[in-house]
């Protein structure tokens, strides 16, 4: 049951950052030409950007680039290739204009083996677009957790056929990973680490979100739907991931949906259908290792609009997931309060937590009917901790049985991308 | 016979006049190709065939003044639809030219509260580059594939614009006559797809398309070479302009209009500045945030309406519009913020709008209701 792949190694803090070092260090001995400003490389880059055809594919050479404006490319087709995540990066430090660091709109995309650094809004956001492939991308803040920090890191919205793999994303004040209200989305074998949320899915329908690591976020992998919006998000697969001691203090910029997610938050549920949770790695997430929320229950919860909206998460499956510690010293003052009226000092939160919040025309004996349930099973303990935040927590109570069902697996996400 | 007059015309344009050129595929250098306005005797003069135009809110772009014209190839006309859009025919090239008023070498900040935003042409129909310091020129050129956006940099001896697709950062300072402090800021010439960025409104086709140029907005006075008329009728009259039915005679989408209600004036204001992305079919759809004047639902165009990926752009505030409280406002807070990750527009400014600021906390301090309703589903 339990892992013992040495995670916090591979993923401390300054590793990254010193591995950079190292080789910008080299790049510099090596070849010291490479260092460049804004208007040699970074003019060509954008005259190449402008200039694209369909088919093109636009190298960038190893070294740092510093850029004063945002990047934007418009034309489908084109793939943008670095020579690594650690050896081609385009610095935003000094960046003066833009509100992201490349901006995409534009089908047929590819980009991979490069670095964005330290962008003042989001760092590679793609709006509107088809079979988008985002792959070996890093995506940093590198001053660290800051509430200053951009929102996004790699940020695909409105997406259809959208990959992301094998990419790295630090540091962002709301989700390394955000991937809005897209269509058919993998995003596997990732590293997330120091964001407010790792990888976020929201309001998108048919994600699966599997071998990635999230650790040190605020919250690992988040599946949300928020009101307003065109798409009503479901059908997510999150599984075979390590999400490991997200317990980095919220950074978020108060207002924003993450703001209110609890630091050490494993797996965060909200508002969302037909989720599935299965064979992952969970450690030492201090809050608790899953959690499933109503849009109620989080700091939105006072609003007249949701009249179109469904806010309750329905058909959840949770199953065959490996724990490790966790749950042991919750966030915000309300949960650590109910954890130590309920369970002492001594024990730790149940792995699952739930709001209780169900919609009340579909309930059943004040329960939601087997085929809108959260269904536990294979797991160590099939309980789930209900804090019945709709009476006030007058009444917060492990319940197991109603959650002894199963729902039918969730299928696969099949992209229609040909170069997979 | 008529082959005759048109190479004697021709002829005698060479003379004189060189006369406007459009240009279908060939992306000119230098904006004097275009032949829409040259440099003659200390004055940007425009071209005789090119008719200058201003609107009745026209975008905020860091407190400069902008001379726009529009040019049609002979015998055409644009036309206009009921709800004020145009439909301009191939060949059409617009022009806006961006400038400071200057005073002893020095640019100088104007509030736009008044006529400043006319482009103060002179009784020969020239701009004074003794009083005026231009910045770059922006065309839209409608080809057979559509418009065109080529922005152009006014070189400094102001002799020349030339043809700048990745455009350019330009350092200002703005003397502020009212108060003692200068305005220093990067103004921005945007790059060839920043052109697209607020053009390109429809975001399913990602076409460039006109902003400005609506029945509502060209619906003003306007004087020039000494005559003063309405433009509307103006361009009916000169055949610029079909109009399937007449426009209406009111001046409802001034925002400066003080004769308007604050709701109608910020209204105009956010449609002008904002819906070019914020609107229903635009690339700030993401948002559900829609601000063109014909949004209804009050949600969606921001009242009591939750963020959804505004990042720091939230200011730590939980509504897009809280009403009666503009200072616990997103909208507000990104109207007033220089912070690239939170200022709105995302674009096109490095300044901040007083005045536009002003009026839609006006706005928002008058509206009614509140959005602490509590939802308590059980």
């Amino acid at each position: 049951m339990i892992d013992t792949k040495p995670f916090y190694q591979i993923s401390s803090p300054g590793f990254f950052t010193q591995a950079c070092l190292t080789i910008a260090t080299l790049l510099l001995v090596a070849c010291s030409g490479q260092e460049s400003s804004e208007s040699d490389m970074g003019k060509q880059l954008q005259i190449q950007l402008l200039n694209a055809k369909p088919g093109d594919v636009i190298k960038i050479p190893e070294g740092r680039f510093e850029f004063q404006r945002s990047l934007s490319l418009r034309v489908d087709g084109v793939t943008i290739q670095g020579a690594g995540m650690d050896k081609t990066i385009l610095s935003f430090a000094n960046q003066l204009s833009g509100a992201e660091g490349m901006l995409v709109t534009a089908n047929d995309f590819t980009i991979e083996d490069l670095a964005i650094e330290d962008t003042k809004g989001d760092a590679l956001k793609i709006n509107e677009g088809k079979n988008i492939i985002v792959r070996r991308i890093r995506t940093e803040w590198t001053n660290g957790p800051d509430t200053n920090n951009g929102a996004y890191g790699i940020y695909p919205v409105q997406t259809e056929n959208t990959l992301i793999e094998e990419s790295v994303a630090i540091g962002a004040s709301d989700a390394g990973i955000y991937v809005g209200q897209s269509r058919n989305v993998i995003v596997r074998n990732n590293r997330v680490e120091f964001n407010v949320a790792g990888i976020e899915i929201e309001n998108t329908v048919g994600a699966d979100v599997y071998n990635n690591l999230a650790t040190n976020n605020t919250g690992g992998i988040l599946v949300f739907n928020m009101p307003d919006l065109a798409l009503e998000g479901m059908r997510s697969r999150v599984f075979r991931n390590q999400v490991v001691a997200n317990n980095t203090a919220n950074f978020g910029k108060p207002g924003t949906a993450v703001a209110g997610v609890p630091a050490g938050s494993g797996v965060v549920i909200n508002s969302n259908d037909l989720v599935e949770i299965f064979d992952n790695d969970m450690k030492h997430n201090k809050t608790a290792h899953i959690l499933i929320s109503s849009l109620y229950s989080t700091n939105y919860s006072d609003r007249e609009s949701v009249s179109n909206f469904d806010p309750f998460p329905e058909t959840i499956s949770i199953h065959d997931n490996r724990y490790e510690g966790g749950g042991d010293r919750p966030d915000t003052e309300y949960l650590a309060a109910l954890k130590q009226a309920v369970f002492g000092d001594e024990k730790s939160f149940p792995n699952i937590i739930w709001d209780g919040f169900i919609n009340p025309e579909k309930a059943v004996d004040n329960m939601l009917p087997p085929e809108l349930q959260i269904c536990v099973y294979n797991e160590v303990a099939t309980s789930v901790f209900n804090i019945d935040a709709p009476n006030g927590f007058a009444n917060p109570r492990l319940e197991t049985d109603q959650h002894q069902c199963r729902h039918a697996p969730l299928p696969a996400v099949e992209l229609a991308t040909a170069s997979i | 016979m008529r082959g005759i007059f048109i190479i004697l015309l021709i002829f005698l344009a060479g003379c004189e006049q060189p006369g406007v050129i459009f240009h279908e595929t060939r992306n000119p250098d230098a904006l004097s190709e275009w032949g829409l306005m040259q440099i003659k005797q200390g004055e940007l003069q425009l071209d005789l065939e090119v008719t200058p135009y201003s609107l009745n809110s026209p975008l905020f772009s860091d407190y400069t003044h902008k001379l726009r014209t529009v040019w049609m190839p002979a015998g055409k006309s644009a036309i206009a639809n009921e709800d004020g859009s145009i439909h301009f025919p191939q060949g059409t090239i617009f022009s806006k030219t961006f400038f400071y008023p200057i005073q002893g070498g020095r640019f100088i900040k104007t509030t736009d509260l008044g006529t400043w935003f006319r482009p103060a042409l002179g009784p020969g129909g020239g701009l004074d580059l003794s009083e005026s310091h231009l910045l770059e020129t922006r065309l839209l050129v409608k080809r057979s594939g559509g418009w065109y956006a080529l922005p152009y940099l006014w070189n400094e001896t102001q002799t020349e614009a030339h043809l700048e697709v990745t455009g350019a950062i330009l350092p200002v300072t703005l003397q502020n006559p009212r108060v003692t402090a200068d305005l220093t800021f990067n103004y921005i010439v945007p790059d060839r797809n920043q052109c697209a960025g607020c053009h390109a409104t429809e975001y399913a086709t990602r076409a460039i398309k006109l902003i400005g140029p609506t029945t509502q907005n060209l619906d003003l006075e306007f004087t020039y070479r000494g005559v003063s008329t309405n433009q509307l009728d103006h361009w009916q009259a000169s055949g610029l302009l079909k109009m399937t039915s007449p426009p209406a005679r009111e001046a409802m989408f001034d925002w400066r209009n003080k004769g308007l209600s604050f709701t109608r004036r910020a209204r105009s204001y956010l449609h002008i500045n904002c819906a070019h992305c914020h609107s229903k079919t635009g690339p700030a759809d993401t948002s559900g945030l829609y601000l063109d004047l014909a949004t209804e639902n009050s949600v969606h165009l921001g009242i009591c309406k939750l963020p959804i990926a505004a990042g720091q752009g939230t200011g730590g505030h939980r509504y897009s519009i809280r009403p009666g409280h503009p200072d616990e406002s997103i909208l507000v807070y990104r109207m007033k913020s220089l912070d690239l990750g939170a200022m709105m527009p995302e674009f096109g400014r490095a300044t901040v709008h007083q005045e536009g600021v002003a009026l839609v906390s006006h706005w928002i301090a008058s509206l009614r209701g509140s959005c602490d309703r509590t939802a308590t589903p059980m």
